[in-house]
C-alpha cells in the first residue's frame, strides 16, 4: 500500500512540477511580448563592415577617408583624446605614410613646458604628441555647443550599443547567435544608424530649442545638427561621397580608433585556435590511448 | 588518501636528503600521480582542475595588468585604455583578465552544479564543500572589485549600488557605508582600496584552493555512483589517467575561452563601461556582469531594501548548510526518481533568475523574479530535508567497479 502511494505522489509530482513550470512560463511569456510591444525607436540594422565577425579586418582606405571625413566634419568638436598622430602610421590602422602623419600633427598646436618668463610655450605637433582636441575643457566645449557636451571619439564605437526588438523569448537565441557571430559591432552599427537617421520631427513631437530629430537617437532629440551632407569631404581614391558613404567611412575609423589592434589579434587568435585545435585533438587521442590500457 | 601510506621511493642521494628534510616531492607523488581516484569519473569531474587553471591565469594576467593600472580617479580609465593601445600585447592580457573572469564563474557554476547533482556536499565531504562556497563567496567579491577597478560608468555605479546596500543595516549602516567609502561617497579612496583589496584577495582563493583540495584528498573524490570506493579496483591512479583526462578537457576549455578573447572580447561586457566614470549622471539600467544576475535578480525581488540584501546573502549563505538540509540516504540525484523534477527545476531557476536580473523589475517580470527567488529558498528549506524522508531512492550498484563492468563482469572476475 505504501509503494503505491509512493506511486501516485510521483507521478503526481511530474504533473504538479510541469504545471507549475507551464503557468510561469506562459505568464512571463504574455508579460514579455506585452513589454516587447512598446520598444523606442526603429530598429538598428547590422551592417556589413570589412572588421565584422570572425575574419574582418580594416580596409586601409576606408579608414583614410573615413580620417578624412573625421578632420574635416567631426573634429571641429569631437576630440580623439587616447590617441597619437603616431597611431596613424602603424600597422593595422589607416597606414599613412610616417610624412603624411606628421604633417597632420604639425597643423596642431601644442602647449610644452614653459619659456624664460614660465609663460606656456607652443610648438607645432609632433607624432608622438596625443590628438589636440578642440576644447580647452568640457565648459568652453558646452558653452560652444549650446549647453551639449561632443563626446570624445576615442573609444565611442564601444561605448555605444543597440537592443533588438525581439520577443523576450528569443532573446537566448540572439544572445547565442551574436556570440558564434561574434557579433562585436553593434556600436558601429547604432553610429551609423545615427549618421543616417536625421529627419523631420514627426507632428506632434515637441522641439526643443536647437534641437534636431534623430530617429535612432534615444528620445529622439540630438543636439548635433545632422553633420554629414553628399560631397561633403573630396576623396581621391574615386569612392562616391555620398552622406551614407561618408557615415560609413567615419564609423570605420572610430572603430579602429577604439579597438586599434584589431587585426593583429584577430589574426593571432586563428593561428592560436589551430594550435589549440590540434593540440586538443592529440591529447584526445592519447587520452583514448591511455584508457586503453584499463580493458582486459 | 589519510591512511594510505607512502609509495614514493627518493630516486638519488639529493632527493633522499631532501625527503629526510622536507618531503614535499612526496607530497607531490602522493596527491598527484599515484593518488587513487574513483575509475567512473565523467568529464564534469575535470572543472576542478579548469578551475585552477583559471586561477593561476587570472593572477599571471592581474599581475602584468597591476604594472600598468593607476589606481586614481583621474587616471585609472585611461591607464587601462593605455594598457590596451601602447603596451605590446596589452589588448590580449587585459582581455585574458576580463573575459577570464567569466569563463571562471562559468566553470564555477557547472563545478558547483556536479557537486549540487551528484550529492558531492554529503558526508564525508561537508569540510570540502563548505571550503567551496567560500571560495564561490571570494571570487564573487573580487570580480566584483576588479570590475570596478575599469571606472567605466559601469563599474562607478555598481560600485555605489552595492556600497550603498549597507546603508540599510539599521543604526550603523551610514557610518559602515563612509568607512567603507573613506569619504562620503564613491571616490578615489574607495578606488584604491578596492585596488589593494582585489590584488590580495586572489591568494587568498589559492590559499583556500589549497585547504579544498586537501580536504578533497583526506576522504577522497565522489564519483557518479554515489558509492564510496571499497576495493582497489574502484581506483585508478590519478596519473596518468585523470592527468591526461583533465589536461584534454583544459585545452578544450582554452579553445572557448580563445574564442571570447579573439573575436568578441566585450561580447560579455556592458558598452556603459566604455564611458569613463561620471558621479554626475547616473546610467539609464545599471546592470551586473552576468554571472551576477541571479543573486541581483533575488535582490530586486524583494520591495524592501534590507530584506532584499538579506535574501540575496541567503542565497549564498544556505548553501554552507545544505550538507545537512539534504536528508537523503544516497548522494547522486541520479538514483533519486522523486528529487530529480525539483532538482531541474532549480537549474531552471537559476538560469530564469539570471534572465529576469537583466531586465527592469516591473510588472510580469517583477512577479516571475519572486516566484523564482521563492522556489530558489524553497528547494533548499523545503524540498531537500522532505524528500530525502519520504523517497525511495533507485536501487545502487555493490562498488563502483561493478558499476563500470556490469555484474557479470564481476561474476566472470571472481570466478
Amino acid at each position: 500500500m505504501n509503494s503505491i502511494l509512493k506511486n501516485t505522489f510521483l507521478k503526481n509530482t511530474w504533473k504538479l512540477v510541469s504545471l507549475l513550470t507551464a503557468m510561469i512560463v506562459g505568464t512571463v511569456l504574455f508579460a514579455g511580448s506585452a513589454l516587447a510591444a512598446g520598444g523606442t525607436g526603429p530598429e538598428v540594422k547590422r551592417q556589413e563592415w570589412s572588421f565584422g565577425g570572425f575574419n574582418g579586418q580594416y580596409d586601409k582606405a576606408q579608414l583614410q577617408r573615413g580620417f578624412g571625413v573625421y578632420k574635416e566634419v567631426c573634429a571641429s568638436c569631437h576630440g580623439l583624446k587616447l590617441l597619437s598622430y603616431r597611431n596613424l602610421v602603424q600597422k593595422g590602422g589607416p597606414e599613412f605614410s610616417k610624412e603624411q602623419a606628421l604633417a597632420i600633427a604639425k597643423e596642431a598646436t601644442v602647449i610644452d613646458g614653459v619659456d624664460e618668463d614660465g609663460e606656456p610655450k607652443e610648438r607645432p605637433g609632433k607624432l608622438s604628441d596625443r590628438f589636440q582636441g578642440p576644447f580647452k575643457n568640457e565648459t568652453e566645449a558646452r558653452s560652444a555647443n549650446n549647453g551639449a557636451y561632443p563626446p570624445d571619439f576615442s573609444v565611442l564605437a564601444k561605448a555605444r550599443t543597440i537592443h533588438r526588438h525581439v520577443p523576450w523569448y528569443t532573446e537566448p537565441y540572439w544572445w547565442a547567435y551574436d556570440m558564434v557571430t561574434a557579433y562585436e559591432e553593434k556600436g558601429s552599427d547604432y553610429i551609423y544608424a545615427l549618421l543616417t537617421g536625421y529627419g523631420t520631427a514627426p507632428k506632434g513631437e515637441v522641439m526643443g530649442d536647437g534641437m534636431n530629430y534623430n530617429k535612432y537617437f534615444p528620445g529622439h532629440q540630438i543636439a548635433m545638427a545632422n553633420p554629414l551632407t553628399d560631397d561633403a569631404v573630396e576623396y581621391t581614391d574615386g569612392t562616391a561621397t555620398t552622406a551614407e558613404q561618408h557615415a560609413k567611412d567615419v564609423t570605420a575609423f572610430m572603430a579602429w580608433a577604439s579597438e586599434p589592434h584589431l587585426n593583429a589579434r584577430k589574426n593571432l587568435g586563428k593561428r592560436v585556435q589551430i594550435y589549440l585545435l590540434i593540440f586538443a585533438l592529440l591529447l584526445f587521442l592519447a587520452k583514448k590511448s591511455v584508457w586503453a590500457r584499463l580493458k582486459h | 588518501m589519510s591512511d594510505h601510506s607512502s609509495s614514493y621511493v627518493p630516486s638519488n642521494g639529493f632527493t633522499r636528503w631532501l625527503d629526510e628534510r622536507l618531503p614535499i616531492i612526496r607530497l607531490m607523488y602522493d596527491s598527484f600521480i599515484v593518488f587513487p581516484t574513483p575509475r567512473n569519473l565523467n568529464y564534469l569531474w575535470t572543472f576542478g582542475g579548469i578551475l585552477t587553471f583559471c586561477l593561476m591565469a587570472q593572477i599571471i594576467t592581474g599581475i602584468v595588468i597591476a604594472m600598468h593600472f593607476v589606481p586614481h580617479g583621474d587616471h585609472a580609465f585611461a591607464s587601462v585604455e593605455h594598457l590596451m593601445r601602447d603596451v605590446n600585447w596589452g589588448d590580449l592580457i587585459r582581455y585574458t583578465h576580463a573575459v577570464g573572469a567569466s569563463m571562471f564563474f562559468a566553470a564555477a557554476y557547472i563545478h558547483l552544479f556536479r557537486g549540487l547533482y551528484y550529492g558531492s556536499y554529503k558526508s564525508p565531504r561537508e569540510i570540502i564543500w563548505i571550503f567551496g562556497v567560500v571560495i564561490l563567496l571570494l571570487m564573487i567579491i573580487t570580480a566584483f572589485m576588479g570590475y570596478s577597478l575599469v571606472w567605466g560608468q559601469m563599474s562607478f555605479w555598481a560600485v555605489t549600488v552595492i556600497t550603498n546596500l549597507f546603508t540599510a543595516i539599521p543604526i550603523v549602516g551610514e557610518s559602515i557605508t563612509q568607512w567603507i567609502w573613506g569619504g562620503y561617497s564613491v571616490g578615489d579612496p574607495t578606488l584604491n582600496r578596492l585596488f589593494s583589496l582585489h590584488y590580495l584577495f586572489p591568494f587568498i582563493i589559492a590559499a583556500l584552493v589549497g585547504l579544498h583540495i586537501w580536504a578533497l584528498h583526506v576522504v577522497g573524490s565522489n564519483n557518479p555512483t554515489g558509492v564510496e570506493v571499497k576495493t582497489k579496483s574502484d581506483t585508478i591512479p590519478f596519473f596518468p589517467f585523470y592527468v591526461i583526462k583533465d589536461g584534454f578537457m583544459v585545452v578544450v576549455f582554452m579553445l572557448l575561452f580563445s574564442w571570447f578573447v579573439f573575436y568578441a572580447p566585450n561580447y560579455l561586457g556592458h558598452s556603459d563601461n566604455f564611458i569613463e566614470a561620471n558621479p554626475l549622471q547616473t546610467p539609464p539600467h545599471i546592470v551586473p556582469e552576468w554571472y551576477f544576475l541571479p543573486f541581483y535578480a533575488i535582490l530586486r525581488a524583494i520591495p524592501d531594501k534590507l530584506f532584499g540584501v538579506i535574501a540575496m546573502v541567503a542565497a549564498i549563505v544556505v548553501l554552507f548548510v545544505i550538507p545537512w538540509l539534504d536528508t537523503s540516504k544516497i548522494k547522486s540525484v541520479s538514483k533519486r526518481p522523486l528529487f530529480m523534477p525539483f532538482f531541474w527545476l532549480f537549474v531552471i531557476t537559476c538560469l530564469a533568475l539570471g534572465y529576469l536580473g537583466a531586465k527592469a523589475p516591473e510588472g510580469y517580470f517583477l512577479l516571475a523574479s519572486q516566484l523564482f527567488t521563492a522556489y530558489y529558498f524553497i528547494f533548499f528549506i523545503v524540498i531537500m530535508p522532505v524528500i530525502g524522508l519520504i523517497e525511495t531512492p533507485k536501487e545502487l550498484p555493490d562498488s563502483i567497479t561493478e558499476a563500470v563492468e556490469g555484474k557479470s563482469g564481476k561474476e566472470g572476475a571472481s570466478s
